[in-house]
């Protein structure tokens, strides 16, 4: 059994990679869209304050362009860390959901830490050592993120559950996801306070697991623990949840592509593809003329007059 | 709670005579507002023999009703495969990356309803929900479309018949489009493009579309050179004819140039203004002559009307009108192209045609607004605050603020020459849509007036009543600067309904017809309360 739990972990960390790499890719790997940005642009610098763009100047493509990198941290920071866009618009919603995703930063901050005591054990540090450095930490982070992460998610089901504007456009998804979350954060909470409070075992199972050494799991309810973690892992970009990574593009990409074609090499060449794409578009303003790709489409006027 | 609240997703595949209906007593109440609103005069029973009339009590898209079992599963059909067609890359290149990221990451988890004035006015309308539309949207494409492993189980079943296809094509014209929704995403989904993306299906791919948009809009101006339908020789007749009538009456000599090659500057102007708001034409050329400027129309097909209406339904109807428009600047050899204040025709010129323009056409474009703000603050103009020494507002245009981010130039005028100029709250990148947003400024068949008054311009309304609340009544004169043509339709129509002149005495006009009116050298009244 012990070794079925070790090759799951493989699998999940595989699954993993491979659904975020294949977002990624997918949506990387489509043609570009066309700018449709949103403002306030939050790398605009001073002009974010009033929501305002480079547009706003004179021969702006003469101009140098300035991208703030601390105005969009100033807007991902609150964003990422308190969910600042709930808070302003959804209130009702805020505390469950932030209890929620804290408990998930906290976790991912817990495996962080583990992962450096999983390092530190290989290369040959002394227990002592390593309780000293980050344990404590480590142990609280991993702690208050399970129980924030149930307690967040046991809300979250319960407003989808019985909130009607949310119910109704709650699907199942959104209940299994939640009800895998409440069981597998539930048998974590268990495990931690009853069998492996300093997630020795944790760690000493993912030293096992780095250097294939599948040593027997020594308690049934950590093994369950396991499983449930894992098949989580696995199952969570497969999901809406991808937004986690996804935002990236839809914030910096989408939201905030405002880069403007001036002498743009890359968007010159990307015009002079997607003008070449095929169009099948069956209405008669556009099908029926005998053009089939967008630049002839595009350049044939369906009622064109003769020059008077 | 209402029965419109209670509205389900499920609902809109049902045999019901409508969907939903807003009742006066839900709309949203106004400050100080004694008017009492009339329920919806029926739809004639000759459209609805014609036209599929199950939504609510408006008709915006004409769906034709299908008369036998064989036309209904054709237009669900046409519908399906214009679906097909939205997530492929040769046919949506433009947007296939924006309208997959909504459909896979919305959390359907209500944060952008607030944020839309449909909803607000109509008093929490479920249909006006911004996810209503887009979650029909989304149950269709994953079970039908994209065909994801147990899709009806996960998303939420619902039955895709032609009731679904026409109530959500008709559904798609109860959107501004104004993205004040995706705003407020914690995601970054963006249910106005939805609306879009469904316009674009009917229209692209099933030939069904908006009149006003497409055969009177789009198509007009690909055959005539502007969808108010003037030629190149009645829109040179017309100009002439304001220059005449507005050298006459302000005293300032003014001879718009014409087709002047090698001149900086090509204008483009909305062409709805120079039959509607023709001070607007004048004021542009008294500013720019004013200001020494060298500058152009153009008389090309297109190239005299800067609206694009492709924008709001149609991308092959957008990228055939922006080139036409980028080809007569280049023809001309200008230095760049200005547009005038028409918000839809910034963002689709300026904005969205950059990752369509072939290099050879990519003329640089700009907005006309940081162009005023660098001539009035230049002092090349001779300007008396005092002439405009009434309380002034202004309504941010969507595609210009929120699309754009054109917000200051326009402060930095109006803080120089109106001494009374007060905000809306909110304004600017977080302003609300006139209501007119996306074409129906210029749509008045049916009870489409009734709806644009009612619950479209609602919330703008509730915004000018409030930022002139120090003001009311009809003794102080009162001015909306409103510098876009399709709003300042929708407002015309609004303010005529309502009697604002006669009760409030405001009025509403462009940004250019304040800075004129503040010229000393041109006669003074140049902004009028009454018609003369
Ligand atoms: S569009 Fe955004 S805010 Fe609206 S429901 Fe979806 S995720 Fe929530
Ligand atoms: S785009 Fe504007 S009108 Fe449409 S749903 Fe969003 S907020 Fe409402």
């Amino acid at each position: 059994m012990s070794i079925l739990i070790y090759l799951l972990g493989y699998i999940a960390v595989i699954a993993f990679l491979i659904s975020v790499i294949h977002r990624v890719v997918s949506y990387i790997k489509q043609p570009m869209h066309v700018r449709w940005e949103l403002y306030p642009v939050a790398h605009e610098g001073k002009r974010a304050a009033h929501g305002g763009s480079y547009l706003e100047d004179v021969d702006w493509w003469k101009k140098k362009r300035e991208k703030s990198l601390i105005g969009e941290l100033k807007v991902m920071i609150p964003e990422i860390f308190f969910l600042k866009a709930v808070w302003e618009h959804n209130r009702p919603l805020w505390l469950s959901t932030y209890a929620f995703h804290l408990g998930l930063y906290l976790i991912c901050g817990f495996l962080g830490l583990l992962m450096i005591n999983v390092f530190a054990q290989i290369i040959g540090c002394t227990e002592n050592c390593l309780v000293l450095t980050v344990s404590p930490l480590m142990i609280f982070m991993g702690g208050a993120g399970i129980v924030l992460c149930l307690v967040g998610s046991i809300m979250l089901f319960q407003k989808r559950l019985n909130e009607p504007e949310l119910r109704e456009y709650s699907g199942t998804d959104h209940y299994v996801n939640l009800g895998m979350f409440i069981v597998s954060m539930s048998i974590s909470l268990i495990t931690w306070l009853f069998v492996d409070p300093k997630f020795i075992m944790a760690r000493d199972f993912i030293v096992n697991m780095i250097q294939f050494n599948f040593t027997p799991i020594p308690n049934n309810l950590f093994g369950l623990q396991m499983i449930l973690a894992f098949i989580l892992f696995a199952y969570i970009p497969m999901t809406h949840m991808s937004h986690f990574f996804m935002k990236y593009f839809l914030y910096h990409d989408i939201r905030w592509g405002d880069e403007p074609n001036v002498n743009n090499l890359k968007v010159q060449a990307h015009i002079g593809s997607v003008l070449n794409y095929p169009v099948s578009w069956s209405a008669s303003h556009i099908a029926g003329h005998g053009k089939t790709t967008w630049a002839e489409v595009a350049t044939f006027n369906p009622v064109a007059q003769p020059e008077s | 709670m209402n029965a419109n609240k209670k509205l389900s997703i499920n609902d809109v595949s049902k045999d019901t005579e409508k969907l939903t209906s807003v009742k006066p007593e839900d709309l949203m109440s106004l400050p100080s507002w004694n008017v009492k609103e009339e329920d919806w005069k029926p739809i004639s029973e000759d459209l609805k023999e014609k036209y599929v009339c199950i939504l609510d009590d408006t008709l915006i898209l004409p769906v034709p009703k299908p008369k036998t079992i064989q036309e209904e599963e054709a237009l669900v059909n046409q519908f399906i495969e214009g679906m097909r067609k939205l997530f492929t890359k040769e046919n949506n290149w433009t947007f296939l990356q924006i309208l997959e990221t909504t459909m896979n990451h919305c959390a359907r988890c209500n944060t952008c309803s607030d944020a839309c004035h449909l909803f607000e006015a109509s008093g929490r309308n479920e249909m006006y929900r911004p996810i209503y539309r887009s979650e029909i949207f989304r149950r269709i494409y994953k079970t039908y479309v994209k065909k994801e492993p147990f899709a009806k189980w996960r998303y939420g079943d619902l039955e895709l018949n032609w009731r679904t296809v026409a109530r959500l094509g008709e559904m798609a014209y109860r959107c501004n489009i104004c993205r004040r929704c995706a705003q407020t995403c914690p995601i970054g989904a963006d249910n106005a493009l939805v609306a879009r993306e469904i316009r674009k299906i009917f229209s692209q791919e099933m030939g069904i579309t908006v009149p006003e948009l497409h055969e009177k809009g789009s198509m007009l101006q690909l055959e005539k050179g502007s969808s108010t339908a003037m030629t190149k020789l009645v829109v040179k007749d017309n100009v002439e004819f304001i220059d005449e009538d507005f050298s006459e009456e302000t005293g300032f000599e003014i001879e718009t140039p014409w087709d002047v090659e090698g001149a900086d500057i090509l204008l483009i102007h909305n062409a709805g203004e120079i039959l509607a708001w023709p001070e607007n034409i004048a004021a542009f050329s008294i500013i720019f002559k004013a200001a020494g400027l060298s500058w152009t129309l153009s008389s090309d097909l297109a190239a005299y009307d800067s609206i694009n209406y492709g924008v709001f339904y149609d991308d092959v109807q957008f990228a055939r009108t922006a080139l036409l428009q980028a080809q007569a600047a280049k023809k001309l050899g200008v230095k760049k192209i200005v547009l005038g204040e028409c918000g839809h025709a910034h963002k689709a010129l300026t904005v969205i045609a950059d990752r369509v323009l072939p290099e050879e056409l990519n003329v640089p474009r700009e907005s006309c607004f940081p162009l005023l703000r660098d001539i009035v603050m230049s002092g090349k103009l001779k300007l008396d605050p005092s002439r405009n020494n009434f309380p002034v507002t202004i309504h941010d245009p969507c595609n210009l603020t929120r699309l754009m981010g054109i917000i200051k130039p326009q402060r930095d005028i109006l803080n120089k020459i109106c001494p009374q100029f007060r905000e809306m709250h909110p304004h600017g990148a977080h302003n609300y849509c006139c209501g007119g947003g996306s074409g129906y400024a210029i749509m008045s068949r049916n009870t489409i007036p009734e709806w644009r008054f009612k619950v479209a311009g609602r919330k703008k309304l509730e915004q000018i009543l409030n930022a002139f609340s120090d003001s009311r009544g009809p003794e102080q004169k009162k001015y909306v600067c409103a510098p876009c043509s399709n709003c300042k339709g929708q407002l015309r129509d609004v303010f005529e309904h309502y009697e604002l002149l006669e009760k409030e005495s405001l009025i509403y006009n462009g940004l250019v017809e304040l800075i004129v009116n503040a010229m000393v050298d041109v006669n003074p009244g140049y902004v009028k309360w009454e018609e003369e």
